[in-house]
């Protein structure tokens, strides 16, 4: 599966500060062409990593190469290679659509001409040529994330990076923002993409990893994960939340494995319509209940105890 | 304080509501404390020391100082007067800004049994508050320096008091109008402020100025303040007649100010 | 097409001609295109308060220098006698260019570094932080300098100027600003709330009011004084009224040599500080 050497390349990577480890030696190979998901609760680490593979972070211990480039000694240099995405956009709020992503191209040194056909293209990519000349301030949030996005393509990246890119859209500007990073995949770019949704982890990445607590605690595609962790259904039923656990230990021969949280059951099993058929056949009346196959969101469940949702 | 609005419709207007909003904003005014207190002294102490004795040496060892008395003398009433307008400038336009434009923090009010008529009163009551603080402090420094007599306590800080009030209100009246603060404050600084403490002969007679800027002093509460100040402080000359219109305009802007900003903050609170 | 699949892209190529300068990890040479990023911002904002900087100096000198300029007759600076006015207007102009550079460094910096997050999309790109010190620092000084040249044609349409090496005040203005950029910077980057950047303004009072601006700092006692001729405002009033009244000697020398290294240093600690915060 490896194109030859791997983009980036950790090995033991840590990040201390002071008593707290926010990464705890982890290890990490990204190969050319891939789309890379680091998947974990908020405070797992995710950011912190994302900071050190950009090179503005500076490691306390472990090794780490980006391009061949130590990001310690050649920090410039490989951020020449990079597309950065931060969680929160720091778009420049003095400046128009066009001119951020101008003087963004500035700031890699790129010569004016090759700008201003190259503001074309990426306004055009982002679906925003209509707002070149509009004030940030007046985008939406969809709007902004993807100027951002835009802004960091503006020095031809070979991996782009993005943190949490969608979190706080809607649904419809997710998808928008999705459909974009597609055609970025399909160009043959590199992906490393933080997120603590599932679905988009599923979505976006070929490989990821889930962090917990600074460390790495799964690895691999989407779907074997999900092979590996969980079995291939899942039931959920809700009995009101003072009735749960005594109905999941009435339940516990059902199935392959429970998981109780504070609003509901979940039931793994390898035939869900079926184990539903025999709750109800015992006369448990669940207020609702689904039947759906097992995600990213179960496998995380399973590996770290908590659900997502919580944190 | 949080503001309740499911039960606004259902309670009568309080008749305390100015008392409640007052509260508040003295409340917060407590938190700051130390700078307040360390303004309200240490800008006297720096302008009497820099300007009242630096300066002052210049205009002594000259003529033998202004209008018949030491330089520090003449100066003193008018920046006691400054400072007071200075204060209420401080506790009526950051506070509405905030509430208006900010945190948005008097539509929450406004939603409870408080009127908009109220909350501009209320934040007027504690603006006086902090003028009445600001006015006995700088006196008391004003007194240390030997910069004046101890009978002209009560009358100087009662006009004070009033010029800074009356500033207040009319900044209450104004801002309830602002909708976009960008850059407001430093051209209301640089425009406003700093032309009214230049040019109101608070550090030389206004009649030394040409009779073309003379006007900035006429219609600015500073030099109506200066010139009542420096009469009650030692005697200068003041035509009854004078001293009347500058009470009468300090006066007018008081009332004018709040009545203005009672029904302009109802109506944008309400609109 | 929005990638290229060529192997080295501009930006890498322009990365690798520095990457082996001594240096590069911090300065990537292109501290102009941030100056650039500013001249851009103030076009489409704040023109207006950026143009109202010019008219505080002007106030004080109509009012200060005529107002009470009439009361106070002449002064006597080492020897000459000059008008009151003409003793506050190098002075006014020192301020000038002091409040011009502090402004943008202190209020405008602290905005961008922690509301507005532009240094940490700066230092994401192969930008160093020196690149964005200087950039800001060169920024505050254009802004301070503005406002002291302004300010020189004021003075010399009043007929204050009477000496050809009041040219050199313009210079002189950039050096100043130049150096309170720098500080102004460097304090800001250790702040954590306006309200301490509210004390910078606060001490910058007694400064202002002290440092020989209003009047000769002779009426301090002796040891006073020294303590005043050591603060970076009296430098820069002295450095300018020398120039205003021609008197160029080694005490000149001995304030640029003052300025020259305040601004060194105050590069020096905001890029580190910069390296520190986004890039570390």
């Amino acid at each position: 599966m490896w194109l030859g050497e791997p983009v980036i390349a950790a090995h033991r990577l840590v990040k201390q500060y002071g008593d707290f480890r926010a990464v705890d030696g982890i290890d990490l190979a990204v190969a050319r062409g891939e789309s890379f998901g680091i998947l974990g609760p908020n405070g797992a680490g995710k950011s912190t990593t994302m900071r050190m593979l950009t090179a503005t972070l500076q490691r306390t211990s472990g090794d780490l190469s980006i391009l061949g480039h130590d990001p310690a000694t050649a920090g410039p240099l490989i951020r020449a290679h990079l597309g950065v995405v931060p969680q929160q956009d720091n778009l420049d709020t003095e400046l128009t659509v066009a001119e951020n992503l101008f003087t963004y191209g500035r700031y890699f040194g790129l010569p004016r001409a090759y700008l201003r056909t190259r503001v074309d293209d990426l306004l055009d990519f982002a679906q925003l040529t209509d707002k070149r000349s509009a004030k940030v301030e007046s985008l939406s949030g969809g709007m902004k994330r993807r100027l951002t996005i835009a802004r960091g393509l503006v020095n031809e990246p070979e991996i782009v990076l993005l943190d949490e890119p969608t979190t706080g859209l809607d649904p419809q500007a997710r998808h928008i923002l999705w459909d974009r990073l597609f055609r970025l995949k399909e160009s043959g770019t590199t992906l490393v993409i933080t997120t603590h949704y599932m679905d988009e982890a599923a979505q976006l990445c070929d490989r990821l990893v889930v962090m917990d607590g600074g460390r790495i605690v799964a690895e691999g595609s989407p779907a074997a994960l999900i092979r590996e962790h969980c079995p291939r259904e899942v039931v959920e039923v809700r009995f009101g939340s003072d009735r749960n656990a005594q109905a999941a230990e009435q339940l516990a021969d059902i199935g392959q494995r429970h998981e109780v949280l504070p609003d509901r059951i979940l039931i793994y099993t390898d035939a869900g319509e079926a184990d539903l058929q025999r709750i109800v056949a015992r006369g448990f009346e669940p207020i609702t209940s689904l039947v759906r196959r097992s995600s990213l969101e179960d496998v995380f469940l399973r590996l770290t105890g908590r659900s997502l949702a919580e944190d | 304080m949080t503001a309740d609005v499911s039960d606004a419709a259902l309670t009568p207007p309080s008749r305390r509501g100015a008392l409640y909003v007052a509260e508040y904003r003295l409340r917060n005014m407590w938190k700051w404390r130390g700078s307040i207190v360390a303004f309200g002294i240490g800008n006297p102490v720096l302008y009497l020391a820099s300007v009242g004795i630096g300066v002052g040496a210049l205009v002594d060892a000259n003529g033998g100082g202004v209008d018949g008395v030491p330089y520090l003398v003449f100066l003193a009433p008018a920046l006691i007067a400054a400072a007071a307008i200075q204060g209420g400038t401080d506790e009526a336009m950051f506070p509405s800004l905030h509430g208006f434009i900010w945190s948005k923090l008097f539509f929450s009010i406004r939603a409870t049994s408080v009127t908009g008529g109220q909350i501009a009163d209320g934040v007027l009551l504690a603006t006086v508050v902090r003028v009445v603080f600001t006015s006995a402090a700088y006196w008391c420094v004003l007194w240390a320096f030997g910069a004046v007599g101890i009978g002209s306590a009560l009358p100087l800080i009662a006009v004070s008091v009033l010029a800074g009030s009356a500033w207040g209100a009319l900044i209450l009246a104004i801002v309830a109008g602002v909708h976009d603060d960008s850059g407001f404050l430093s051209l209301v600084g640089r425009l406003v402020f700093m032309p009214m403490f230049l040019f109101s002969g608070t550090f030389y007679p206004l009649s030394s100025l040409p009779l073309a800027v003379q006007w900035i002093g006429w219609i600015s509460p500073l030099w109506h303040a200066t010139e009542l100040g420096r009469w009650l402080s030692y005697g200068a000359d003041l035509p009854p007649w004078q001293a009347a219109v500058s009470i009468a305009y300090l006066l007018a802007m008081l009332v004018g100010g709040t009545l203005v900003a009672r029904v302009r903050f109802e109506r944008r609170l309400v609109a | 097409m929005i990638m290229q699949a060529t192997a080295v892209t501009a930006a890498v190529a322009i990365a690798e001609r520095h990457a082996h300068r001594p240096g590069a990890g911090i300065y990537a040479g292109r501290a102009r295109t941030v100056l650039a990023r500013n001249a851009v911002a103030v076009r489409t904002t704040n023109a207006f308060v950026f143009a109202t900087g010019f008219i505080e100096p002007v106030l004080f000198l109509v009012a200060f220098g005529y107002g009470i300029g009439g009361l106070v007759g002449t002064v006597d600076v080492a020897g000459q006698v000059v008008s009151y006015a003409a003793f506050i207007a190098p002075a006014l102009l020192a301020s000038s260019a002091m409040n011009g550079a502090l402004m943008d460094a202190t209020y405008n910096v602290f905005f961008k570094m922690h509301h507005q997050r532009l240094y940490q999309a700066m230092t994401a790109t192969s930008l160093g932080a020196m690149d964005v010190a200087l950039g800001e620092i060169a920024w505050a000084m254009v802004r301070g300098a503005a406002y002291a040249v302004g300010f020189l044609v004021v003075i010399g349409a009043f007929g204050l100027v009477v000496s050809w090496s009041a040219v050199l005040m313009v210079p002189a203005a950039v050096l100043v600003a130049f150096a309170f950029a720098a500080i102004g910077m460097t304090l800001t980057s250790y702040m954590s709330s306006f309200q301490q950047l509210n004390w910078v303004s606060f001490a910058l009072l007694p400064m202002f009011l002290f440092s020989g601006t209003f009047f000769p700092i002779t009426v301090y006692p002796v040891w006073l004084q020294h303590v005043i001729e050591a603060l970076p405002l009296w430098q820069a009033i002295a450095m300018m009224r020398g120039l205003m009244l021609g008197e160029l000697d080694g005490g000149l020398a001995f304030h640029v040599g003052y300025f020259a290294v305040l601004s060194v240093l105050g590069l020096w600690i905001t890029t580190r500080r910069l390296d520190a915060l986004f890039l570390r």
